[in-house]
């Protein structure tokens, strides 16, 4: 059954290509998937998902698919993303076959690596989305999109190589490659925990391997854009969190200080590069860099403490809320530039008067991103703090200060520099006087509201009521 | 039936085919037709009949029937059979070069020579003796001295033929010396034989044999430091023979390697250490130079030349780890994922009358399930996860962590798949990013349009499910 999630996109794209009517055989499937996906949601404790069949006996690799309560947040994530993703950005005349048939084969190699249960699968699934992307940004990307481009393949393909490297270090201690045999490795945890920190934190742009990232969102088209910082980015943590956790969890401890160190590089020093972007496009895909660090922050919780009961929920929570606030954000700053034609936030100012609509979303996902109370990104911010903080006493109750808690209280200002980018891109964006580009800029249209909205709600749902997407976690 | 009459019959079929050369007039390729026809009917024969063959008593000693050895005959036919297909579908440029016309008249021999060839890999594949190993090599080899120098015509093909003519000699040279020591060492020719606890076995004679050894197999294979022929006689030789060199010239070669070395690498062995560390040196060697050479060039030949070289590197990386099934599958699927681009190649110098890079620009507007089957043959070729490629290099790393071989090499090999994408990601970039010098529509020839719509489609079969290929290998 569950086949259906990834074939369904795959189906799609193949359909395009072979000449389907683009925009609308992406939409049906996008659709299809996010009615099947709140179905299995409502279903997820059932064993009758587990699905799949041998292809390899010796290792032992099964191309097996099933949900799992983390795996289905991320299979809702990974639905709504591309729905929105499909009705977003403006595809150049003559060009939608690859536009939409390569948002299809993002979306099914996201939706199929977190659906995946099998290592090797959740693996090879990732890389799905390798070549659409290369070929997307390449062709119809902005400004510099040839180097992007190159970047983010080559950046992308050494993580997944070294991770690969961390991987079969670890699986070949393992019985089989199946996510429900892994156990803690006997031998070489610090190595494969190193491995695997580099590869992971590859992927989900860790300090000082971060700078393919906002080059690439930046020059992306806005699908692209929104799937990869959105959904495909969260793969990285996914995995520390399922693979690394249980597979070298004696590792991370080793490795803790250097993850605190590198997030904070995440949180305050890409913070601080944030706040110099003189494009929106760019601080966006710093900013999304940055808040990587949160989540990073949750990871190492948990990497100094196994038992810490809410580091995981915090991190899963989290990623929801930045998947979906980055994906909007990403959503409205392509339509701020279809209406302004620039992304240069000098060359902007009171676009609130001509677009109220857009300012009112971008308001809100900005408000989001930076963890106003009442919307997503704030539930998983403070778990995630608390989660940090979480045992600054030990058990005779005397204060006991760790990296993580010290980290903590530093990662803490990291919520003060993305409150003054955010803001800031916001004043300058859409009040103060009208300007050249933004006078005859007009209101989104019914079209480019749908998506918006899906999005906003999303946000504000699980910004009053997390609960809908804590009660798929297991709260120890 | 007995496995060795296959190859009798193989034999068989190429004398009859030069004889029906010698009496047919006009064009030839009805020759490479029926060429191909007769080997399809021999691999029928060989994965039917031999369910269950037994070699009779008086050959044992230099003649061995076993799954590996069979897996290699499947390999040799269905490369000779390819490399048919793909001259019938070439002929007008090997025409060109040769008879000087559209004529077709003098590729008689061009298409009888592969038989031979055939033949000489599937004996190969099975002896089990130094002599034998030999002789059957250099039947191989011979064969391949005038295929690439068959366009006669053109400059390039004979400039390749020279280079490797001498080259191979030298080779030649360098194996038959180590047979010679390696026979000196151990008293005995019969692999099987090779008893290494002897006490009376000499270390340094034993130890001088083996590197001629290598020094001949690394020039087979393409190892650095001897692989400085490669870029230039695959860019001079004809595209199918490039093709050939590129899958068959290399299996035989890493046949017969892992067959000689094998008595050498075992637990018991007195000079496993020291082969070992010399293979690991070779490999990584050969890892850099190929993948690094790869990344400037230019010229798509010269590229799929490199990349050879390349994934010679990974397949030795697999005999210094001592997995020889890995090996044999990694060649198996370098055979599919080498024989589309190789397909694309020749169809694209046939309607350009050019092999550079630069000769597919645009190809993913002209013809885009052409440009979508390379991209799955590049992307295999880099070792992109869900194609069969992937799976080869996972195996070799997988073996490599697993028996602890150095990690400098591990992390070489590790770079060198990155390395990869770079310029394999060239011809996909070629293909879409930029635009097409002109608008006509490329002509695919049927054959070829078959061809390469199954062996695309079998590269993502077997990147998703590759039990099939390791059964052959039980």
């Amino acid at each position: 059954m569950l086949f259906a999630f990834i074939l369904i996109p795959l189906l799609a794209a193949i359909a395009i290509f072979a000449g389907a009517p683009a925009r609308k055989t992406a939409l049906s499937a996008a659709l299809l998937n996010i009615l099947g996906a709140g179905y299995a949601a409502s279903t997820w404790n059932c064993s009758c998902w587990n699905t799949g069949f041998q292809v390899l006996e010796n290792p032992d690799i099964k191309l097996s698919l099933g949900l799992t309560g983390i795996g289905s947040v991320m299979l809702i994530l990974s639905v709504i993303v591309t729905l929105a993703a499909v009705y977003s950005g403006k595809c150049p005349e003559g060009r939608e076959k690859i536009w939409f048939a390569s948002t299809m084969l993002i979306a099914a190699g996201a939706i199929g690596a977190f659906l995946s249960t099998d290592v090797f699968f959740y693996y090879a699934f990732h890389e799905l989305a390798l070549i659409p992307t290369f070929l997307m940004i390449g062709i119809l990307g902005s400004g510099n999109r040839k180097a992007a481009a190159w970047k983010i393949t080559i950046y992308l393909a050494l993580g997944s190589i070294v991770l690969l490297a961390g991987l079969i270090l670890a699986m070949n201690q393992m019985p089989s490659w199946s996510f429900t045999d892994l156990t803690a490795a006997p031998k070489h945890q610090n190595e494969i925990a190193l491995l695997l920190i580099i590869g992971f934190g590859t992927l989900v742009s860790l300090f000082p391997f971060h700078s393919w990232a906002a080059a690439a969102y930046a020059s992306a088209p806005a699908p692209v854009a929104m799937l990869h910082a959105g959904v495909l980015k969260k793969f990285g943590l996914y995995g520390l969190l399922v693979i690394g956790m249980k597979v070298a969890p004696e590792g991370m401890a080793h490795w803790l200080p250097w993850i605190c160190i590198l997030l904070l590089g995440n949180i305050i020093w890409v913070g601080l590069v944030t706040l110099n972007q003189k494009r929106l496009d760019l601080m966006l895909g710093n900013s999304s860099v940055m808040h990587m660090g949160y989540i990073f922050l949750a990871v190492a919780a948990l990497a100094a403490n196994e038992n810490n009961s809410i580091a995981e929920p915090a991190a899963i929570l989290l990623m929801f809320a930045h998947g979906i606030s980055i994906a909007l954000l990403f959503s409205l700053a392509s339509m701020i530039e279809r209406k302004t034609s620039t992304m240069e936030i000098t060359q902007l100012g009171g676009l609130a008067k001509t677009a109220p609509a857009l300012a009112f979303l971008f308001g809100l996902a900005g408000m989001a991103s930076i963890g106003l109370p009442g919307l997503a990104n704030f539930a998983g911010e403070v778990m995630v703090f608390f989660a940090g903080f979480a045992d600054w006493k030990d058990a005779n109750g005397q204060i006991n200060m760790g990296w993580v808690q010290w980290t903590t209280i530093i990662a803490l200002w990291g919520v003060v520099i993305s409150a003054v980018y955010m803001l800031r891109a916001f004043r300058r964006v859409f009040q103060g006087p009208l300007v050249k580009s933004t006078e005859t800029a007009t209101d989104i249209s019914i079209c480019d509201k749908i998506p918006a909205y899906l999005l906003a709600a999303t946000l504000l749902l699980v910004g009053f009521y997390p609960q809908i997407i804590l009660q798929f976690i297991n709260i120890k | 039936m007995q496995p060795h009459l296959i190859e009798f019959i193989t034999v068989g079929l190429g004398i009859l085919l030069l004889l029906l050369e010698a009496f047919t007039d006009g064009s030839k390729t009805r020759i490479g037709l029926i060429a191909a026809a007769g080997l399809a009917g021999i691999l029928i024969l060989e994965l039917t009949a031999c369910g269950n063959c037994t070699t009779p008593a008086w050959m044992e000693r230099f003649y061995d029937y076993d799954s590996y050895a069979r897996y290699f005959k499947v390999i040799a036919l269905a490369a000779t059979i390819l490399v048919l297909l793909m001259s019938v579908d070439m002929k007008r440029v090997l025409s060109r070069y040769t008879s000087g016309d559209d004529s077709g008249t003098a590729l008689g021999e061009f298409f009888c020579l592969p038989v031979f060839t055939c033949a000489g890999l599937m004996w190969m594949a099975s002896a089990r003796d130094l002599v034998s190993i030999f002789v059957a090599l250099e039947l191989v080899t011979i064969a391949f001295y005038v295929m690439v120098a068959y366009m006669r015509r053109n400059v390039g093909s004979l400039e390749a033929g020279v280079k490797y003519l001498i080259l191979g000699a030298l080779s030649t040279g360098f194996l038959v010396y180590g047979i010679a020591w390696v026979y000196g060492a151990t008293g005995t020719m019969d692999l099987s034989a090779i008893d290494l606890t002897k006490p009376e076995i000499n270390q340094t004679r034993l130890l001088f044999g083996l590197a001629l050894l290598l020094i001949a197999f690394g020039f087979k294979v393409g190892a650095a430091p001897m692989q400085l022929w490669i870029p230039d006689v695959y860019q001079g030789a004809p595209t199918p023979v490039t093709a050939y060199l590129s899958v068959a010239s290399k299996a035989a070669g890493f046949v017969v390697m892992m067959m000689v070395l094998e008595p050498f690498l075992m637990a018991d062995s007195p000079v496993k250490t020291q082969l070992q560390t010399a293979l690991y040196i070779i490999a990584g060697a050969t890892l850099l130079y190929g993948n690094l050479a790869a990344i400037s060039q230019e010229n798509f030949k010269r590229l799929l030349a490199y990349s050879s070289i390349a994934h010679a590197g990974f397949l030795l990386m697999g005999i210094g780890s001592i997995d020889f099934t890995s090996v044999a599958f990694y060649l198996g699927i370098y055979l599919i994922m080498t024989f589309t681009a190789f397909f694309i190649l020749a169809l694209v110098r046939d309607q350009e009358n050019s092999d550079t890079i630069d000769a597919f620009d645009g190809l993913g507007k002209r013809n885009p399930l052409l440009a979508s089957c390379l991209t799955i043959s590049m992307a295999a070729l880099a070792g992109i996860p869900l194609t069969a490629g992937f799976w080869g290099k996972f195996f070799i790393f997988k073996s490599a962590i697993e028996t602890n071989v150095s990690w400098w090499l591990i992390a070489i090999a590790f770079v060198s798949v990155a390395t990869g994408f770079y310029y394999y990601l060239k011809v996909v970039k070629a293909m879409y990013w930029n635009n097409p010098h002109n608008d006509a529509p490329l002509k695919v020839p049927t054959i070829t349009k078959y061809v390469i719509a199954v062996l695309a489609s079998s590269i993502i079969i077997f990147g998703i499910w590759p039990q099939p290929i390791l059964d052959m290998l039980k």
